[in-house]
């Protein structure tokens, strides 16, 4: 297998001594099937120990490499250099503040993704223990996609919104919840309708559409937001409507 | 707990879009062969008058354009947030003013066409 | 070891410059204004048929024809059509899903519909006005 010589273009960033990030160069010989991981791999394996990245199941299932390759969000493990130009700008997920190198503070998502009440909600009993609680392949497939999630923060990176207003709740959390809402086990519509009811909620979203662009699983969260401002729209006319319930 | 008022407003918005996109091509069309100087038969006076005179075309005309009025007001509204303009209250209360008064006066001339 | 993070603001202003997408999103964004113009218009042929007199709407008609207004007209519609109709028809699958059975209905099925329902809506304005 023939290799290809590829330079890196990398942002680095050490909180301990830069003020501000910079770019360094390094030339990777990379085998034709690799990931741009693997070039990373090699960058710190022969070149360079002092780069720090996030990366484990390197097949598309943690969500662990994010990385803006080019100016794209994506999943390093799943970007291959047979795809890319023989010039790669990898910095770490925009709209994030960086923590160190290509690492990013993802605090914020994760208390986000926490308030879409990412659980089974009952308000009544489920079925006896010794009994399964039984869902059909159709019912199933209403929320599948929307399970597909690897939390890999792409669509935050990809969101303008998100980057103009970090208080949006954002892609990935409104996907969540609108898995969760679309589960026939699950009884907690109402209550994670402060994610329709919120001003930062559902309608910071202008469905610019690039989170589903760069979805690495397919989970289409702008599908997803889109049916929420459908059902939310629709539930406060009703509202207003004589006989509706606030 | 009460939605974000913002949801009636994108239902204004998503209902006026599908109008508009729909009908506005032909709209625009109609209005370039008007400036081309081939007025079609159906807007000439007496026809477009005795079609807005009419429920039917009163009901039309007042759904097509404030619908649209409110489409423009909020798309509008976030492109200003999308420029950089911060202050969402006052752009969002001054183009939702202009499309309540543009479908009042859309309702009054209805009115007035006998 | 202390921890500073970085922050990379989005500039405010230019943001939508930053790529192709971004792009896209603002010239379909502002096909707003075009939906504002042409509300306008229609507001303003409403007052001219409200004046109840065939001189009224003639002069209103009068002052629509002008090379100036065709230039206009016929470039909006060519914008309007790539960056409003198509995009709204390209995008409307998204918010309505529809599952028979186990299989989701086909985005470009929906996407064909609402060609479908343009073309006959057009036509039936086109005949109605007598264009064709």
């Amino acid at each position: 297998m023939s290799t290809r010589e590829l330079q890196l273009e990398v942002l680095r960033y050490d909180p301990e001594q830069d003020s501000e990030p910079h770019f360094q160069s390094y030339t990777v010989p990379c085998r034709e099937d690799w990931a741009i991981l693997d070039a990373l791999n090699y960058v710190k394996e022969n070149l360079d120990t002092t780069l720090s990245y996030r990366w484990s199941c390197h097949m598309m299932v943690c969500g662990s490499c994010g990385m803006m390759v080019n100016g794209e969000p994506s999943l390093t493990c799943k970007t291959f250099v047979r795809d890319l130009p023989d010039r790669v700008r990898i910095e770490p997920l925009a709209h994030f503040p960086i923590e160190r190198d290509l690492v990013v503070v993802l605090d914020d998502v994760m208390e986000k993704l926490q308030r879409a009440q990412p659980w089974i909600i009952r308000h009544d009993d489920p079925p006896p223990a010794d009994q399964e609680h039984i869902q059909s392949r159709a019912a199933l497939y209403k929320f599948k996609q929307y399970t597909m999630c690897v939390n890999c923060m792409c669509c935050y990176a990809a969101c303008p919104q998100y980057g103009l207003d970090p208080s949006f709740i954002g892609p990935a959390a409104l996907a969540l919840a609108h898995r969760y809402n679309r589960d026939s086990r699950d009884q907690g519509k109402a209550d994670r309708l402060d994610i329709l009811a919120d001003y930062h909620g559902v309608w910071d979203c202008s469905f610019v559409g690039a989170c589903s662009e760069v979805c690495p699983k397919s989970v289409d969260p702008a599908a997803a937001i889109q049916q929420m401002k459908v059902d939310g729209a629709i539930e406060w006319w009703k509202q207003k409507l004589p006989g509706g319930k606030r | 707990m009460t939605i974000a008022r913002k949801a009636g407003v994108w239902g204004l918005f998503a209902a006026g879009g599908t109008v508009s996109a729909f009908l506005f091509p032909a709209v625009i069309a109609l209005f370039l062969l008007v400036a081309a100087g081939r007025v079609p038969p159906g807007l000439r006076f007496e026809n477009l008058h005795a079609f807005a005179a009419g429920w039917v075309g009163k009901c039309l005309l007042f759904v097509v354009i404030s619908l649209s009025l409110w489409h423009a007001a909020h798309r509008l509204r976030v492109v200003f947030h999308d420029f950089g303009v911060r202050q969402d209250k006052a752009v969002a209360n001054a183009v939702y003013l202009v499309a309540a008064v543009g479908t009042a006066m859309t309702a009054f001339y209805l009115f007035s066409i006998a | 070891m202390s921890r500073q993070p970085f922050v990379r603001p989005l500039p405010k202003a230019s943001w939508y410059f930053g790529n192709a997408r971004y792009r896209r999103y603002m010239l379909r964004e502002v096909t707003c204004l075009l939906v504002g113009f042409y509300c306008f218009l229609m507001l303003w042929a409403l007052a001219a048929l409200a004046g109840g007199s065939a001189e009224r709407w003639d002069a209103f008609l009068a002052s629509q024809q002008n090379t100036a207004m065709l230039v206009v007209h016929a470039a909006a519609l060519v914008y309007y059509l790539v960056y409003m109709t198509f995009d709204w028809f390209k995008l409307a699958p998204k918010a309505m899903p529809f599952q028979l059975g186990e299989k989701k209905l086909p985005d470009r099925i929906i996407v064909i519909a609402h060609y479908a329902a343009w073309a006959i809506v057009t036509l039936s304005i086109f005949w109605l006005a007598g264009v064709l």
